[in-house]
């Protein structure tokens, strides 16, 4: 057991001394999230928008009016027909909405619209689509809320996220991406240094259980990734405004259960790898992408197709990440997520055993 | 037969078809220096790692300090010190935290720490060094403490895999004087090396050729039977039959 604290104490000396990567763990956390909080967004904020009117009507002014109020629009003036292809090719807009000759007289109800005659057109630019989808909704909702395209508008509340602000999606996925960083990535460059090195040689010649080595090596780093979601939690919260509505003891517990995977992914790694520049590609290609394409973290999984949504089931992160969002932002209690703590659980359970199996075996 | 502390008979150890270790016998006494010969792939480190209880043989037997390598292997490990090929001491840690580290891992208590700690500094005439990083001490500093902490829980054997590796002639001297310091204390030394001079400094040398042991005696011994000048002309006239070279 001496010897066991003395190792504790030689890892957290080696972090210590490595100023560099103290400084990545530290900083990483800060500066993703407020990467993901304020520089990359898929909230839409500014659309500009050029209008095809033949009949500058009261109805399409005040429609107009209406929209250049809206902070999300910006009004560049009237076009001609014509022109729409050119304006959008150029850039100069997002997109062109097209009135029509009788729209006064069609959003009264006075002129029955046959199918290839609408009150209002919108013709976008969907060079991105996931920009012009969501243009498409902001348009469509700005005329909604006139009540005048459609008869029956229907009254849209969102839940949980009321200004569906994307840090909110963000932090969940961030959350699942750190933990796997710090805690597999670090944890198996160590071990792997060392065999590297020659020093695991001698501390396996050791009486010490090769079990204690690696608990001691673990430990720091344990340690480290809690002071990073403490930091996640706290600037989520104050400065993001994430709500952490739900209940944070569940939060905490499901997040030390991730780190918990996450660190015997990374005993795992290292029973692979045989050098430092080996476990980093495995833990960068093996877990950083799938956390970050099949987690849900950008992409919502339900939209994959059939085989990824498979696939994305044995990422632990999307376990995770979907579990967070509920506790987080839906502010369910932990009894919600009962089913993805038991996944994680599972898995956790599944990789300690065969990673603590192959490292006995390597020992040989 | 009280003083014999390494005895193997017919050990084996094969890697699927291929034998590593084919049926070595031999046995060490207490303080003697044994020296372990063979080229590169003659099955030294194999051999090596089964006797420290890091492997275990295919078949055949052994023991180390009175336990037995087949079953024994962690009552081994507290009656032996190892110091690799690789340094392997922490670059990051200082002289001082090193040493307690492996103070610590042996169990040594804080004031047998503290004494021997200031016993391998003054031995060493480290003691201006003692809180310098051992990343930035010269190659034959570093091997020298790196034996010193291979002996600090005072091992009744160590085993050195190739110590004085890239190490200059006047510390690899120095650390010869080490190793005779330790033998005359009544450790026993296990040392395998590339160099033939170094095999004139064992008390007695086996030389692997292929797995095999195809010569044990002491260095005259040795010299007289193959009519040689030097360890080394008996080397390559053993090595000489060599299939598996490195």
């Amino acid at each position: 057991m001496n010897g066991f604290l003395h190792f504790v104490k030689k890892e957290t000396l080696h972090i210590l001394r490595d100023r560099r990567t103290m400084l990545v763990v530290l900083l990483m956390p800060v500066v993703q999230i407020l990467l993901f909080g304020f520089a990359i967004s898929t909230e839409v904020n500014n659309i500009d928008f050029f209008a095809v009117a033949p009949n500058r009507t009261e109805a399409v002014r005040q429609q107009l009016e209406r929209m250049e109020a809206n902070p999300y629009f910006t009004f560049k003036g009237y076009i001609d027909q014509r022109r729409i292809d050119y304006v959008l090719r150029s850039g100069q807009a997002a997109a062109v909405v097209v009135f029509a000759e009788n729209y006064d007289q069609l959003i009264e109800g006075v002129a029955v619209a046959s199918l290839d005659e609408a009150a209002v057109q919108f013709v976008l630019d969907a060079s991105n689509p996931n920009n012009a989808g969501t243009h498409l909704v902001y348009l469509q909702s700005s005329f909604q809320s006139a009540g005048s395209v459609t008869a029956m508008a229907p009254a849209v509340r969102v839940l949980y996220n009321p200004q569906m602000k994307s840090s909110y999606n963000f932090v969940p996925g961030i959350m699942g991406l750190i933990f796997i960083l710090i805690c597999a990535m670090m944890t198996s460059v160590s071990i792997v240094r060392e065999k590297e090195s020659g020093t695991m040689e001698v501390l396996l010649v050791s009486p010490v259980r090769p079990m204690w080595i690696i608990l001691a090596k673990m430990i720091p780093y344990f340690l480290l990734s809690c002071m990073g979601l403490v930091v996640i939690l706290l600037l989520a919260h104050f400065v993001l405004g994430v709500p952490m509505s739900g209940s944070i003891v569940g939060l905490v517990g499901l997040s030390l259960l991730y780190l918990l995977l996450s660190l015997a992914l990374g005993l795992f790694i290292s029973t692979i790898a045989h050098t430092q520049v080996v476990a980093i590609i495995i833990s960068g290609m093996l877990l950083m992408l799938p956390v970050i394409m099949l987690s849900g973290m950008l992409f919502p999984v339900e939209n994959m197709p059939g085989i990824l949504q498979v696939l994305s089931c044995i990422v632990p992160a999307r376990w995770y990440i979907e579990a967070v969002r509920k506790l987080m932002i839906a502010g369910l209690s932990l009894s919600a997520v009962w089913q993805e703590c038991c996944i994680l659980f599972a898995m956790t359970v599944v990789l300690v055993g065969v990673a603590l199996k192959k490292f006995n075996d390597k020992l040989e | 037969m009280s003083d014999i502390i390494i005895s193997v008979k017919d050990l084996c150890k094969c890697f699927g078809s291929f034998t590593a270790v084919d049926h070595i016998t031999f046995d060490v006494e207490r303080g003697e220096i044994f020296g372990f010969l063979g080229a590169n792939g003659a099955g030294k480190t194999t051999a090596m790692r089964m006797l420290c209880g890091l492997s275990y043989p295919t078949s055949g037997s052994g023991t180390v300090a009175g336990f037995d390598v087949m079953t024994q292997g962690e009552q081994i490990k507290r009656h032996i010190g190892y110091m690799s090929q690789k340094f392997s001491l922490y670059d990051d840690l200082t002289v001082r935290e090193n040493i307690r580290l492996y103070a610590g891992i042996y169990g040594l208590n804080r004031y047998e720490t503290l004494r021997r700690t200031v016993a391998v500094l003054n031995r060493l005439r480290f003691r201006s060094e003692a809180d310098t990083l051992v990343g930035s001490l010269p190659l034959g500093w570093k091997q020298k403490l790196a034996f010193s902490v291979a002996t600090l829980h005072r091992p009744e054997v160590v085993f050195l895999d190739e110590p004085t590796g890239g190490v200059d002639p006047v510390t690899r001297r120095q650390f010869w004087e080490m190793i005779y310091e330790a033998a005359a204390g009544g450790t026993t030394v296990f040392v395998t090396t590339h160099y033939m001079d170094e095999a004139e400094y064992c008390s007695r040398v086996s030389i692997m050729v292929d797995g095999k042991i195809e010569a044990l005696g002491s260095p005259i011994e040795l010299k007289k039977q193959y009519r040689a000048e030097s360890m080394d002309e008996v080397f390559r006239f053993l090595a000489r039959g060599a299939k598996r070279s490195g």
